[in-house]
């Protein structure tokens, strides 16, 4: 008999169900890729349903991200310095969109910003702003599902941040602006890019919130997941090529990250 | 550049309460235990922590009355070194210094000419390009005392300025910033619980215990007449309490001393140095006043001689030398028996704060 090499236990009770995992996640993958439409790949993608969705989706999701950085991580600061009144209450609230079905987050966001919701008749009425069925109605609703990942992120990592860097500054004669700016803001640098991406990844994928409160008009609010979902209806082909799109986005998304995300987190 | 600061702070539980004025061109030790205090002082000085009651002035101005008057730190004129210097991480040494006299508007050239200017009279100027971590802890700890000079400040306020580095480096930074401050002429506040921190560089030494000042004396006054036990510790005798009268010493804690001391007379703090105390086998006879008998509790290797703590009445350390160890065969739990001659016991009054 050889000796064994030693080496970690392979208990083959975690063993087994994590390899039933582990296909259970790439199969569907290597399905989508099985059944690509090789051939008329070029034609689908520059077809003008997917060229507009495809716009659609880059503008919607660079814009709610680019919201969620200015409202979001102010408000992530805030939460970590627990400032407000009710942080808990605050945080809990932050929250409940990314637990909510989306399709729900569509309705709560009708009953406030549609023509006759909450907000919506002052908007409408007084600014003559409509929002529902709107590519703006469409960013409001990947803002409203995205941003919290992104204050999720940021809080964590104002939370992590030793205090004593910020107390330095002060101490130089830094104004609560420069110290922001030049101190606390580069030192979550990182995380910052972090939950952008984070929060980008979930705009792009928006279908629930935005097919309810935006509807879904192609060249005005039908982006990609809501083409793919109607193509698949009338031309499997398209929906395929199209979701072989997202998936490839997907994919740099994580090797830009260079493994942020697929390492185990330790700090 | 006089600093009065005659206020309370409040951290949680906790309350500092702190009376004392410091002068221009002296350096002040805080000295004392964890929890003392030391860290809320420099906070409520450099306006980190607001003070509850009372007030702090720097140079004529109040810069909090603890009512209606409060100016944030950048209004103060303070340089910071913090305990393991919280250089900012992303910034290069440069950069580092020179962020101070930016935030106080000079422009980034200037800025960058004067940063260069501060390392290079500490003697660090090729350090310049350097990330804080790929600094040593002794560059790290000249960084920071540059970056806090570059604001030209006022008071100086150094927690725990060499607590980070190894000894060897230690002893050469201590030697390194007794000479910056001498060249500086503001006042330094310089939190340690080094007793050898607060001898070589401070002019004025505050014990500070439980968040209150219980000794306010020179290095060598200190050194000679400690107040506390943790304060005698420090300095490595022992120190008793007691009452005396006629040269005959009645401890608290039990036995009686007898001293030298024949003009003094109630409450009174003795100092056994460790020097002073023999340790014999059996029970010596002839001169000395003062022989009792005791149980060993450790031994401890310091320099030269061994520190031998002994259970009795009084329990006091006595310093001897390994060759006395070994000729004794001490070894803890060993009954001996203590001997101090009466002149060498040092008697003064109770201080009062």
């Amino acid at each position: 008999m050889t000796p064994r090499r030693p080496t970690a236990p392979r208990p083959l009770f975690l063993l087994i169900p994590g390899l039933i995992a582990i296909a259970f996640l790439v199969i569907p993958m290597i399905g989508l890729l099985a059944e690509a439409p090789w051939g008329s790949f070029g034609a689908i993608l520059t077809s003008q349903v997917a060229l507009e969705a495809l716009r659609i989706s880059m503008v919607t999701s660079i814009a709610a991200t680019v919201i969620a950085i200015f409202i979001g991580t102010p408000l992530a600061w805030l939460l970590a310095r627990e400032i407000l009144p009710g942080t808990r209450i605050l945080r809990a609230m932050v929250i409940v969109p990314l637990l909510l079905p989306p399709v729900v987050s569509g309705v709560i966001l009708l009953t406030a910003f549609g023509r006759r919701g909450l907000v919506g008749q002052w908007l409408s009425s007084g600014l003559g702003i409509q929002l529902p069925f709107t590519t703006a109605g469409v960013i409001v609703a990947e803002t409203f599902v995205a941003m919290p990942f992104l204050i999720i992120t940021m809080e964590g990592a104002f939370r992590s941040l030793d205090g004593r860097f910020e107390d330095a500054a002060s101490t130089l004669g830094a104004s609560q602006w420069t110290i922001f700016r030049r101190i606390t803001l580069p030192m979550v640098g990182p995380s910052l890019v972090a939950g952008a991406v984070l929060c980008w990844a979930r705009a792009l994928g928006e279908f629930g919130a935005t097919i309810t409160f935006a509807g879904n008009f192609p060249g005005v609010t039908q982006s990609m997941p809501l083409a793919v979902y109607q193509a698949l209806e009338t031309d499997r082909s398209t929906a395929i090529a199209l979701s072989l799109v997202m998936l490839t986005v997907c994919v740099v998304v994580l090797v830009a990250l260079r493994g942020r995300y697929l390492r185990p987190t330790t700090s | 550049m006089t600093v009065i600061a005659n206020f309370t702070a409040q951290r949680g539980e906790f309350t500092l309460e702190f009376d004392a004025t410091f002068e221009p061109g002296t350096v002040i030790a805080i000295l004392g235990p964890n929890g003392a205090g030391k860290s809320t002082l420099l906070r409520a000085i450099a306006g980190l922590v607001a003070a509850s009651t009372g007030s702090i002035e720097i140079d004529g101005v109040v810069v909090d009355d603890s009512q209606k008057t409060f100016l944030p730190p950048p209004a103060r004129s303070i340089g910071y070194v913090f305990q393991d210097y919280a250089l900012f991480p992303h910034l290069k040494v440069l950069a580092n210094v020179a962020f101070g006299p930016r935030s106080r508007g000079l422009g980034r050239k200037a800025a960058s000419r004067l940063a260069l200017e501060v390392l290079t009279k500490i003697g660090i100027a090729e350090l310049a390009g350097r990330l804080p971590s790929s600094l040593s802890g002794g560059q790290a700890q000249r960084v920071a005392l540059a970056r806090a000079l570059a604001t030209r400040p006022q008071v100086l306020l150094l927690d725990e300025p060499l607590a980070a580095l190894d000894i060897e480096t230690r002893a050469k930074i201590r030697l390194e910033l007794t000479e910056q401050l001498s060249a500086f002429s503001g006042c330094t506040v310089l939190v340690t619980h080094d007793p050898l921190d607060a001898m070589m560089l401070a002019d004025r030494v505050i014990v500070l215990e439980n968040g209150a000042i219980v000794q306010d004396a020179t290095p060598a006054e200190i050194a000679r007449r400690p107040a506390t036990p943790y304060a005698a510790a420090l300095i490595g005798v022992t120190l008793l309490r007691g009452t005396i009268s006629n040269g005959e010493l009645k401890l608290d804690q039990g036995g009686i001393l007898h001293t030298a001391d024949l003009d003094v007379a109630g409450p009174v703090l003795a100092v056994v140095r460790p020097e002073s105390v023999s340790v014999h086998r059996e029970q010596p006879a002839g001169s000395p006043r003062n022989v009792w008998p005791g149980t060993i509790v450790s031994l401890q290797a310091a320099h030269d001689r061994v520190r031998v703590q002994v259970d009795g009445s009084p329990s006091v350390v006595a310093a001897i030398t390994p060759a006395a160890v070994a000729d004794l065969g001490l070894a803890p739990g060993s009954q001996v028996w203590l001997s101090v001659k009466a002149v060498e016991i040092d008697v003064y009054p109770t201080v009062k704060h």
